[in-house]
């Protein structure tokens, strides 16, 4: 048979001739399941922007309306950058599929509230266009656009990615001009004082997503809630974390942070609960995911404690999804019935 | 939950309540009737009739001599009308004896107490089950006096009938084992005795309590039958998916179940089977569910093989009007969809499902996101967003490379893709190519 007769159309469509006693009904024919599910890529990703909003509401809450400026900044951006490559490629339009919202604002997230509009705007365009439509689009990237849009910010504008500003709710707010985060108090000036429940409501200074722990975990449980998130990806990458940090806590308290500490500053629960759990740019296989998380988690720790920067998940990650495709090749589920071992 | 099972799989909408508390009802006698000569997994059978032939219901009509085959008898008596090519569930042609009836319709029934099994051997119990043309009723239609004739050396050492019926709609099994559960009991015993296992398993998922007490009831007190059950899951019906969950015995890639010491039968096999050696009744008529939201009023029927699937739908009736309607050979897991209602119910059709518009999948699809829902999904351990891709693009050598052959083609792997990818459908291009590839590399040689 040559390669015409394969052709996929010509088995999907086959000839339908119609019965004519069921002149009204027509028969169509497909290839089995003849019954799908109800998920569709468009759902999914409307239901991790409705994971977003708790920490969107928080940021607005911490940060003011700047917070919420920068946001639909970001948000537009992408969506307007996604529209202008899809019809320059005479693709068909599909930036209602919720994913460039979900960018723009895990990109606004990671930003400080005082960041200024026209970085926003080209952090936006790099993301989407480089980090995503030049791969070929959605399920083509193989980094996060959203931390690859935070990464091409932070070689931009090294200062203004890292200029900080006090949540209103800090009485220092009034004359401090800039902040620093917890992490760089810990880092730079070797301060591990930080109220943890401060860390956890998202009363500290930072980017807008990473402050409140408890509205980003809020979203987290809704995905997985809705299936759409493995526990492996977020409680592997923060136990990782954890525990790695824990050794040298243990080693020496009064010069590292404890594992709590790691946990809710910066961006690990932003990370670990909607970058790391990116379908796109994380394994498939199990065995792939853990080494995924758990590379990543150490990598995490590692910059941040020795690192030249305070943070490290946007790194971490980064680093991780590069090695996506050779994990899932690498780390096959074993065949049922295979007796030989994985394959390598 | 807590029930045996095996790992991964689906939990598909079951939509069971259509069917599953109607009694099955004999389906009205058909006028005509065409039956395929190739109503089995092997080699097609040869005519014995010709046309203008007088038949008599549940005579012999073709035969061959393959090992791996199983005549085909008249489900009516009349007359031969033709013997011709005609559309196969299966989705090709066979060639087909078409039965103009007379409209007379012989009685089949007990003749007395069922025969005791003790004085039966176990070749008596092939050759009956050979003769009286019975193939898994399950679906696949393998002959099942094959399954009973093991290679020297292979010993069989426990059947299981498959009562799990996972596909959703279907409740034919379900039915038999409630209504007949005897039939099905006797069946397995004569099965055990056939292949000489001594141990003989039941796999019914949870979802039907009725079945697996009306079965406890008919086992009774005897200890060489055991009951399993098994979580609702799709494809708990698989063949190797079954052994695993009942037994914890894997079946090795390329490998049949009695490698492991196990046959499988369907619990409709069983009950044939006890038809076929008390009654001397072939296999010329079966259960058939008529489900799904096409059509108007589903039921089970017991339907001659032969009958056309536009006369038992009427009998149902009738598909709801206007839009489209998908009519499947089988459920809507694994059914193959028909371009026409003038195909005959066979020996291997345990339901025609019928969906209609808002089931129906479009044909639209998105780019793959790697979601990882269908290699969570597969039963066999495959990849299955890569083995699509393989499949669509030819690459061949990847395809068998990453184990694209050890697919069982249960379609989960597109039940679940978010995307709307049809990954089976391109799986199964996969799985052409490499056995288009063999067949070149055989000829070449």
């Amino acid at each position: 048979m040559d390669q015409k007769t394969l052709d996929t159309k010509e088995i999907k469509t086959a000839p339908t001739p119609e019965p004519p006693s069921q002149a009204a009904t027509k028969l169509v024919v497909s290839s089995s399941p003849h019954f799908l599910n109800n998920e569709s890529v468009p759902k999914i990703m409307h239901n991790v922007v409705t994971a977003l909003l708790p920490a969107t509401a928080a940021s607005v809450y911490f940060f003011g309306w700047r917070a919420l400026l920068l946001i639909i900044v970001c948000v537009a951006s992408c969506l307007l950058t996604e529209y202008a490559f899809q019809k320059k490629r005479n693709k068909p339009i599909k930036i209602y599929d919720g994913s460039a919202i979900i960018t723009g604002m895990l990109l606004a997230m990671t930003l400080p509230a005082g960041f200024p509009i026209f970085g926003a705007v080209l952090g936006s365009v790099f993301a989407i266009g480089v980090g995503k439509q030049l791969f070929g689009g959605l399920g083509f990237n193989i980094f996060n656009p959203a931390l690859l849009g935070r990464a091409f910010l932070m070689a931009t504008y090294p200062v203004l990615t890292t200029t900080w500003v006090w949540p209103r709710t800090m009485e220092k707010a009034v004359d401090a001009v800039t902040a620093a985060t917890p992490l760089a108090m810990a880092k730079f000036e070797g301060k591990l004082d930080v109220p943890l429940m401060d860390m956890i409501l998202g009363n500290t200074a930072g980017s807008l997503g990473e402050t409140s722990a408890i509205a980003i975990i809020l979203g987290g449980l809704y995905l997985r809630y809705k299936g759409y998130i493995n526990w492996k990806l977020p409680l592997g990458y923060l136990g990782t974390i954890a525990a790695f940090s824990a050794i040298f806590w243990l080693s020496d308290p009064t010069k590292y942070p404890s594992p709590l500490f790691h946990l809710f500053a910066g961006g690990a629960m932003l990370g670990a609960w909607f970058m790391v759990t990116d379908m796109v740019t994380s394994p498939v296989t199990s065995l792939g995911q853990w080494i995924f998380v758990i590379v990543a988690g150490i990598l995490a720790v590692v910059i941040r404690l020795f690192g030249g920067l305070p943070e490290g998940v946007m790194y971490s990650i980064l680093f991780m999804n590069a090695f996506v495709p050779l994990l899932n090749k690498h780390t096959r589920p074993k065949v049922f019935g295979e007796a030989r071992a994985q394959k390598v | 939950m807590g029930h045996k099972t095996f790992s991964r799989g689906v939990h598909p909408s079951y939509y069971k309540e259509l069917t599953s508390g109607k009694r099955v009802e004999a389906a009205t006698l058909p006028k005509t009737v065409t039956i395929p000569l190739q109503q089995h997994a092997g080699a097609p059978c040869e005519p014995l009739v010709k046309k203008g032939d007088i038949v008599q219901e549940g005579q012999k009509i073709g035969d061959v001599k393959a090992f791996v085959s199983a005549p085909v008898h008249a489900s009516i008596s009349g007359k031969v009308k033709d013997i011709e090519l005609a559309q196969h569930p299966g989705g090709f042609r066979s060639l087909s004896v078409i039965i103009e009836g007379d409209g007379t319709e012989k009685h089949w029934g007990p003749t007395g107490a069922p025969v005791d099994l003790s004085v039966l051997s176990g070749e008596a119990i092939r050759e009956s089950v050979r003769d009286a043309g019975i193939v898994g009723m399950g679906g696949a239609a393998f002959p099942t006096s094959v399954k009973l004739a093991p290679p020297k050396g292979k010993a069989i050492e426990a059947v299981v009938l498959n009562g799990c019926e996972c596909e959703p709609y279907l409740t034919a099994d379900h039915r038999i084992m409630l209504e007949e559960p005897e039939k099905v009991v006797w069946g397995l015993r004569a099965l055990m005795k056939a292949t000489g296992a001594s141990k003989g398993f039941i796999g019914i998922e949870e979802n039907k309590p009725d079945a697996i007490e009306a079965l406890r009831k008919a086992i009774g007190s005897s200890s060489d039958i055991q009951i399993i059950v098994l979580e609702a899951k799709y494809p708990q019906g698989a063949e190797k998916m079954l052994i695993v969950a009942a037994l914890g015995r894997k079946v090795p890639v390329g490998k049949l179940p009695l490698d492991v010491g196990v046959v499988v039968n369907n619990v409709g096999t069983a009950a044939a089977i006890y038809e076929a050696l008390n009654w001397g009744k072939p296999l010329i008529e079966r259960i058939v569910t008529i489900s799904g939201n096409g059509v108007k009023e589903p039921r089970n029927l017991k339907v001659r093989v032969g009958t056309s699937f536009e006369e038992v739908l009427s009998q149902c009736g009738g598909l709801v009007e206007g839009g489209e309607v998908e009519v499947l050979n089988g459920g809507p897991m694994m059914g193959i969809a028909q371009p026409t209602l003038a195909v005959p119910v066979i020996k291997g059709t345990s339901g025609i499902t019928v969906i209609a518009a808002s089931v129906i999948k479009s044909s639209v699809y998105d780019a793959c996101i790697r979601c990882a829902s269908c290699v969570s999904a597969c039963p066999m351990g495959l990849m299955p967003y890569k083995l699509g891709d393989f499949g669509k693009n030819f690459r061949t050598a990847d395809f068998k490379d990453w184990d694209g052959v050890s697919c069982i083609e249960c379609g989960c792997c597109s039940y679940v893709c978010p995307a709307k990818r049809p990954l089976l459908q391109w799986i199964r291009l996969g799985k052409l190519k490499v056995r288009l590839e063999a067949q070149k590399a055989a000829a070449a040689k």
